[in-house]
């Protein structure tokens, strides 16, 4: 018990790495899934095609896979690219490319739940937009983002969970998140099972804080909704 | 690109390739079997009932296939009793760990698809079971779970796809799968990008064949639910 | 912005202007002076890079000192050449490069001299040799394994080195090993056991080490350095090594001081110094007091 004690802020440190490499890649997941969805609305074959194409590729191979053909494959290319410069040599920083990584696989995901959500925004509140001399930008910006968030919230939510959890993954690229340091902590102690159930449950805590988080947002964006 | 790397190891790939395969189908087999039993008692009415196998859902959803692995395959070896007891000789092997790993995971996912859709069975169907004076076993027999099954099709391709993307974590623990191949190619020919693409369109390939596969059972198992051919 | 600033001479910072020019001459002299001394291969100063994060080689303890014995050593063979060393830290990847760049003078980082990198820099004689060995369980079947050599060198193997490494083959036919991944361990495993015993990669060594201990591994090939340590505490009672001590070959030849090829002066003036080092004791003393043993360089 005494061991675990003594390795808990380790495991703690892991955990704020986590939530951190959770956030900031679901900025780029955010960012990205917009823009997919917008190719994948547009009218333009090219950008359809193109977001059909990440999509493809995003459900068809494992994250896993990605991730290490991202940090170790991406450590060769910006080497290359960076003689070819005259530059010394640059580290692949783990959390860049773990960053990286998620966000562009959530992209994908995000990209599907906006669209739904686009989709589902009252074809008249746009029109009443239109009408109302609004451009194209202040359309999107002002009446379909506001309002497609409700409808892709649920999706949204559902993501993020599974993110979290994605997030296991940077350990195998070396990051030092919880689940790298339950590894350190349950090697040195030889009490490996004890520290992965520590971490098993401290990613229960991070989803049930989402969960409330999530019930909040969903009455924030769904005022003025009536619900039987 | 070193495109002979790979076609040098292209017979680690299919050893893979076949690792992959058997693993996936055997976990989502156990799987299956666990998660009816799983899915009944968590639709169930009875609070008492429902409580256990929904903590279940709720843990094996909550935290990282990843996690659920090495508390099995790097946890067991933690317990004096386990390793000096005939358990050993099960989970001293990297791929009956990452097995069951696998199964008790994908029960978990497959176990909440079946309860949200037996929950959703249409009351008429087991309404008009009922009149027709079926017993309440013969009932989920012949009505709930057919129609269970039927209704669950589409989301459990996704979790076949789910769990043959997961399955590529069994590299991590020393198995050579697919995953495991391709990092044993890098390790000893120091090519990321060729191995881990190797490994990327073998999966890719898979996916396509999941996808299509379940396309043709929906076309056959939902043939009712489409407007009559004239 | 101010619009005076924009002319060249309107600043009015005119005790910089003055000192400017006084500044720079006293720089160049410096500059002269230096660049004389490295042509002259006169070093009164130069920069020592380490890594600072190999214990218990070179590491910075919990106050945040650097420490280890690259660095008791480096300061000890300073004096002995007579000059000033100024020790930087460096992350290993890049540390080469580093050197070449002009960064730091030399590296003293636990730098195995092998081929490839001979290739790059100029080595120094080794001060240190810290071969590479087997560790099992106790209670493996393999720690019964005796060699009929104590230390094997891989390079120009002679008929007993022979005997002995067909003997080691033997032994572990069969058997599982584990490594980590891109590591001489992994290089020799590969070479010498591909195809006799399992060999298993994995990407840290922690997680090898556990395997070890819940004994999936029946064999680690491991650094004498890390393990003997390890050994002779409580957390690897249940350890022992076996085999012999292998060098050379996919091992190297030994921990050496590199240095830019440019200045095999420098090398020299580092070899004369460890030669005296190793003579006096001071290398052996230094080594039991971090590695727990001898790792002295053969004189």
């Amino acid at each position: 018990m005494s061991q675990v004690v003594a390795y808990f802020p380790l495991i703690l440190k892991g955990m704020l790495l986590t939530v951190e490499v959770a956030l900031l890649s679901l900025l780029i997941a955010v960012l990205l899934g917009l823009i997919g969805a917008v190719a994948r609305l547009s009218k333009s074959r090219i950008a359809r095609g193109i977001a059909g194409t990440y999509t493809t590729i995003i459900r068809g191979i494992p994250d896993l896979v990605l991730m290490t053909l991202i940090f170790f494959g991406g450590q060769i290319l910006v080497n290359d690219i960076g003689e070819k410069m005259g530059l010394d040599y640059i580290d692949v920083d783990p959390f860049i490319a773990g960053v990286l990584t998620i966000g562009f696989i959530f992209g994908a995901y995000f990209a599907e739940s906006f669209r739904g959500g686009i989709l589902a925004v009252a074809r008249g509140e746009i029109e009443a937009g239109h009408a109302f001399g609004m451009t194209p930008l202040q359309v999107f910006s002002r009446i379909t983002l506001p309002a497609m968030v409700r409808h892709a919230l649920p999706g949204i939510g559902n993501n993020w969970l599974v993110m979290v959890k994605t997030t296991a993954l940077v350990s195998v690229i070396g990051l030092q998140d919880m689940v790298y340091n339950a590894g350190l902590a349950g090697g040195s102690t030889r009490k490996p099972f004890t520290f992965y159930c520590v971490v098993a449950f401290l990613f229960l805590v991070i989803t049930g804080f989402s969960d409330v988080g999530m019930r909040w947002l969903d009455k924030r964006y769904s005022v003025g909704v009536r619900k039987a | 690109m070193d495109i002979q790397v790979i076609i040098d190891n292209l017979p680690l790939y299919l050893q893979g390739l076949r690792t992959t395969i058997v693993l996936v189908i055997s976990s989502l087999l156990v799987g299956l079997c666990l998660a009816i039993p799983i899915a009944l008692l968590a639709a169930s009415k009875n609070k008492w009932a429902s409580a256990l196998p929904k903590a279940y859902i709720y843990f094996f959803r909550g935290t990282p296939l990843l996690v659920q692995m090495f508390m099995i395959y790097h946890g067991m070896g933690q317990f004096e009793a386990v390793r000096a007891s005939f358990l050993w000789v099960i989970f001293q092997e990297a791929w009956a760990c990452a097995l069951v790993a696998f199964a008790l995971n994908t029960a978990g996912y497959t176990g909440e698809i079946l309860r949200g859709t037996i929950e959703q069975t249409p009351y008429g169907e087991v309404e008009a079971a009922k009149s027709c004076g079926m017993s309440n076993a013969q009932i989920y027999r012949r009505i709930i779970l057919p129609s269970t099954f039927r209704r669950a099709l589409p989301a459990y391709g996704n979790e076949v796809i789910f769990m043959l993307h997961g399955s590529s974590l069994a590299g991590l623990i020393t198995i050579v799968d697919l995953f495991g191949a391709a990092k044993i190619v890098n390790a000893r020919n120091f090519v990321p990008f060729e191995s881990f693409i190797a490994a990327g369109l073998f999966y890719l390939a898979i996916t396509f064949m999941i996808v299509w596969g379940f396309k043709k059972a929906e076309h056959h198992w939902h043939a009712y639910l489409r407007p009559r051919e004239s | 912005m101010a619009p005076a600033q924009l002319t060249p001479y309107g600043n009015g910072n005119t005790i910089k202007q003055m000192r400017t020019p006084r500044v720079l001459l006293i720089t160049v002299v410096i500059c002269i002076a230096f660049l004389a001394q490295a042509f002259a291969g006169d070093w009164k100063k130069i920069k020592v890079a380490t890594e600072g994060a190999y214990p218990p080689w070179n590491y910075y303890d919990k106050s945040g000192k650097l420490v280890g014995f690259d660095i008791e050593l480096a300061k000890n063979l300073c004096g002995r050449m007579n000059i000033e060393c100024e020790i930087v830290t460096q992350k290993w990847r890049g540390i080469i490069k580093g050197l070449n760049q002009g960064q730091y003078d030399a590296i003293m980082a636990a730098m195995s001299i092998t081929e490839p990198r001979k290739k790059l820099v100029t080595f120094s004689r080794s001060y240190a040799d810290t071969p590479n060995i087997f560790v099992v369980r106790k209670d493996n079947p393999l720690a019964s394994f005796r060699s009929p050599l104590e230390h094997l060198t891989l390079d120009d193997i002679s008929p007993a080195e022979q005997a002995a490494l067909d003997a080691l083959i033997n032994a572990l036919k069969g058997k599982v090993i584990g490594v980590q991944v891109a590591t001489i361990n992994q290089k020799f495993a590969d070479a010498y056991l591909g195809e006799h015993a399992e060999i298993r990669i994995y990407d840290f060594q922690h997680t090898v080490d556990l395997e070890l201990y819940q004994g999936r591994l029946d064999a680690l090939v491991g650094g004498m350095a890390y393990w003997v340590p390890i050994i002779k505490s409580e957390q690897g009672k249940e350890y022992t090594i076996i085999g012999p001590q292998m060098t050379g070959g996919p091992f190297g030849s030994g921990i050496g001081v590199a240095v830019r090829k440019k200045n095999q002066d420098l090398a020299d003036m580092f070899s004369t110094a460890i030669d005296a080092a190793l003579r006096d004791g001071t290398i052996k003393k230094l080594a039991i007091e971090w590695f727990t043993f001898d790792t002295s360089a053969p004189q």
